[in-house]
């Protein structure tokens, strides 16, 4: 047997098959692992080795013109970040960096292309430019029947085949060992601004977001900071709108008629925008400090019900904020044993549906608490044989998403 | 030519027991057993193609649909599900041994959130008709095939759709927010919602574009966008091939998106001015239509920019629409393009394959000399800005032989697409037209990887066999793992 610890290098889609089917022959699963920066998002992994996917890096092709990536799943986001940059290009969902959530210096911890498609934690423009899912147009894997398989290819629009793209992206690493990404980049806008209300409470700002995301004025991501959040105490409403000069200050305009009422309002340039919204895409204004962190995707009018189901059942609240108009609340509580689960999923379902996440607490309590939102019997019977069609042996991250995955 | 399984004889065999119990599961007019009119039902939008369904069932509400599938399980009977039936590949074409599942009772629009921006609807709702549910708001749904006037948004669902307007906009599966959908069990499952991200694996992100196989959709939740302000048009003529596809790369390696862009090579062309003069340049051997939206000072920037890339790559043509009318005289032609092409043919067989953009000009020399060695015509239409080709093969099926050399002329044309890396089929689907070519595209592993997917949704696949993959494995036999015991772990690996 392999003391447990051990991490293993491939080098390449042979090696990494060879070490897959290693795994299954001596029924000693394996944690899979790129940059460790997303390690803490999930249910600690029961393995006897880890994978490290980092031997398996490089990018293959870029085509700015095609609007195409294609790297080894190992290569560091920021290279590929930094190679996009060079060309004014962008991964537009805008992959969330995990490492200040995990306490790491994101200076220095960077995150796989791989670990950013099994993660599949998108940032604020998710509203309007999709999700980790919608840019992923294909990919190479091994799977935990230590097969190499390809799925989907380098162009835009391909329906051959199942799109076996979504199904890996956020699947945690328990379906199969990525070892090449082909994504779909995008331009970046010319330039940003961010529109900012003051001192709105939550029913009011995310009504203003509601209304701002209804209209023509094209705006890219809609974010509520409440007075406890923002850094001088004052409740922010922000909505950024981006694209040519021309067309930004215009409709900054546009949305300051028809969306900020009587609420006193700022600009934020393009610098303080990109700021502000990198910090909000990775969590910051509310995973600084002590505490769980729940990740909650809801219909955006729901946000606010969700906080005060939330607060009405006693959940000991220590930060939250809203983004996709009212879609998506971070919320740190204080910790607890069980992580105030159950109240905080009954909020969910009295505000209509959606799921939370539990993003960040210790170990223990991810073991024992579920992570991702529990399934309909029928749904999660359907998720198991899905499992078990790619890893029957649950050799792949067992445990990640769910104690019998 | 296509074969297709072997039809099951105890199908037939009792097929009077399966309509009885049908009758008991369904209203009366919701079970079609007249072979008159199962004869209406005998083929999807692929018309090369024809066969009389056992029987078909039109439900109404879902416990019906969840009856009829464990229905079809308990007697081991397939089932082709089937929206409007405008599959171009042969996804909803009937088996004469199975069930054909109509949802077109499926047609009303459930729920239209406009705070959420989402609308909820039955799978037989028309893809237009989603559109014009909303748009006295302001609002529209994104994807917009050609065939939207009659297909259904449940297929939509199953061939994960697209249209003029998927580069900026997204196809089927970037717009859709949740559905409900029955298994092959009977179980109703619900995947998403109104919310944004899927929890668990996504497999609604699976099920779209899954041509039937893996289960019936029963509801769609769908986004609504705001109509831009603005869209102008371009129509762009080129001396060359080569000029037109730089230009669509230069385009976008400005960083425009056009909201959409489209290219029609010579013949397309001609065969569009001749069926309703949009007026297209003639004497072009390629053209762009290109459509700039959003708010109107950027759009009246966007089209000065254009233009003077279209020129530096030596346009030989530029008109800019200056109203609505002229902005859709534009595209007459090109949405009228199969149709045109069909009056020239007089039959013609629409491909779908994607390219690489910038492998355009090789791809279309390719066809030139592949259409004089099938000694077929040939004209394309390009969804260029995301490199979706549907070259046209013109034929005529009252001359003997024709049939069978446009469809190995298009078997080629889909080859060189893969060759040069792109792929069999952009937004028509793979159903029983491209079957056979799975593996030009994927080995064997890859394929019953996928099929090992499907068992997980249908073990005794029941649901739409013979369409996607070219060989069936039973599902015990593809959940054998091979791996040599003994092994010692991890051998030959560096280790640190």
């Amino acid at each position: 047997m392999n003391p447990a610890g051990q991490t293993l290098f491939p080098a390449d889609e042979a090696q990494l098959a060879e070490a897959v089917a290693a795994a299954v022959a001596g029924e000693t699963p394996v944690a899979v692992a790129g940059g460790g920066t997303r390690s803490g998002l999930g249910r600690p992994v029961e393995a006897g080795a880890l994978i490290d996917t980092r031997g398996m890096s490089g990018v293959l092709f870029y085509e700015p013109g095609e609007l195409v990536l294609s790297a080894r799943a190992g290569t560091p986001l920021s290279e590929i970040v930094a190679m996009l940059d060079a060309e004014g290009q962008e991964l537009a969902c805008e992959p969330m960096d995990f490492a200040a959530l995990s306490g790491l210096d994101p200076a220095e911890a960077s995150g796989t292309l791989g670990g950013m498609v099994a993660a599949g934690v998108a940032g604020s423009r998710r509203i309007r430019a999709g999700a980790v899912r919608d840019h992923v147009l294909g990919f190479r894997c091994v799977t935990g029947r230590a097969e190499p398989i390809k799925s989907g290819g380098r162009v835009m629009k391909n329906v051959t085949g199942y799109d076996l793209s979504k199904l890996v992206t956020a699947s945690h690493g328990t379906l199969c060992v990525l070892t090449e990404v082909t994504v779909k980049v995008l331009p970046k806008p010319e330039t940003q601004a961010t529109l900012v209300l003051h001192g709105l409470d939550d029913a009011a700002a995310v009504a203003a977001l509601t209304k701002a995301s209804g209209t023509p004025h094209e705006g890219s991501s809609f974010a509520h900071l409440p007075e406890g959040t923002s850094p001088d105490g004052i409740a922010r409403t922000a909505i950024r709108l981006e694209g040519p000069e021309v067309s930004v200050s215009a409709r900054v305009a546009d949305m300051i008629r028809d969306v900020a009422g009587s609420a006193e309002t700022s600009t934020l340039d393009a610098g303080a925008s990109a700021t502000f919204w990198n910090d909000l895409r990775d969590g910051l204004p509310v995973v600084a400090g002590e505490g769980q962190v729940w990740r909650i995707s809801v219909a955006p009018t729901a946000g606010p019900r969700v906080m005060t189901e939330v607060r009405a059942a006693g959940v000991p609240v220590l930060a939250h904020a809203y983004d996709w108009a009212g879609g998506l609340i971070w919320l740190r509580v204080e910790a607890a044993g069980g992580a105030h689960a159950d109240a905080i999923r009954a909020a969910v379902a009295a505000a209509g549906g959606g799921h939370a996440t539990l993003f960040r607490a210790a170990d223990e309590v991810r073991r024992t608490v579920p992570v991702f939102q529990p399934q309909s019997p029928a749904l999660a019977a359907l998720t198991a044989r899905v499992k078990h069609a790619f890893d029957p042996a649950r050799v792949l991250n067992r445990g990640r998403m769910r104690e019998d995955l | 030519m296509l074969t297709m399984p072997k039809p099951d004889e105890h199908a037939f065999a009792r097929r009077e027991e399966l309509v009885a119990r049908l009758r008991e599961i369904l209203p009366a007019a919701s079970v079609i057993d007249s072979e008159t009119e199962r004869r209406a039902y005998d083929c999807d939008a692929f018309t090369m193609y024809r066969q009389l369904p056992l029987v078909v069932a039109l439900p109404e509400t879902v416990p019906q649909v969840a009856a009829v599938l464990k229905l079809a399980r308990e007697m081991d009977v397939k089932v082709v599900p089937r929206g409007a039936g405008t599959s171009l590949s042969g996804g909803s074409m009937p088996l004469e041994d199975g069930i054909l599942l109509s949802m077109m009772k499926f047609n009303r629009v459930l729920e239209i959130d406009w705070e959420n921006r989402c609308a909820v609807v039955q799978p037989g709702v028309t893809n237009l008709g989603i559109t014009k549910a909303v748009e006295h708001r302001g609002f529209y749904y994104a994807p917009d095939p050609s065939s939207q006037i009659a297909c259904s948004i449940g297929g939509n669902v199953a061939e994960n759709s697209g249209g003029v307007h998927c580069l900026k906009y997204g196809l089927t599966t970037n717009n859709l927010l949740g559905i409900e959908m029955v298994t092959m069990e009977g179980e109703v499952i619900r995947l998403g919602g109104k919310h944004l991200d899927p929890d668990g694996y996504d497999l609604m992100g699976v099920m779209t574009g899954s041509e039937g196989l893996l289960g019936v959709v029963t509801e769609v939740t769908v986004r609504i966008l705001q109509k831009p302000q603005t869209a102008r048009g371009l129509l762009i003529g080129f001396p060359s091939v080569e000029a037109g596809a730089d230009t669509v790369g230069a385009i976008i390696g400005a960083g425009i998106i056009p909201g959409g862009l489209e290219m029609m090579d010579k013949p397309a062309i001609l065969a569009a001015e001749d069926f309703c003069a949009p007026g297209y340049p003639r004497d072009a051997e390629s053209l762009l239509i290109c459509e700039l939206d959003g708010t109107p000072s950027e759009v009246d920037a966007l089209v000065d920019r254009v233009s003077a890339i279209a020129r530096d790559k030596g346009a030989t043509f530029l008109k800019v629409s200056e109203t609505e009318e002229e902005r859709l005289g534009f595209w007459a032609g090109r949405k009228n393009a199969f149709p045109a092409v069909g009056a020239i043919g007089p039959d013609y067989l629409c491909m779908d394959g994607t390219i690489p953009r910038g492998r355009l000009a090789e791809v279309l020399t390719g066809m030139q000399a592949l259409a004089e060695k099938h000694g077929l015509r040939v004209a394309n239409v390009f969804h260029a800005g995301d490199g979706n080709l549907h070259p046209l093969i013109l034929y005529d099926a009252n001359k003997p032989g024709d049939i069978e050399k446009a469809e190995e002329f298009g078997g080629d044309i889909l080859k060189l697409c893969v060759e040069v890396g792109g792929v069999l089929t952009g937004e028509h689907g793979v159903g029983v037209e491209k079957r056979d070519l799975m593996g030009t595209m994927f080995d064997e592993t890859d394929l019953k990887q996928q099929q090992r997917l499907k068992c997980a949704f249908d073990p005794t696949q029941r649901l739409n066999p013979g369409k996607v993959f070219p060989t069936l494995h039973r599902c015990a036999e593809l959940g054998h793992m091979h791996v040599h015991r003994g092994q010692v772990p991890f051998p030959h690996l560096p280790r640190f």
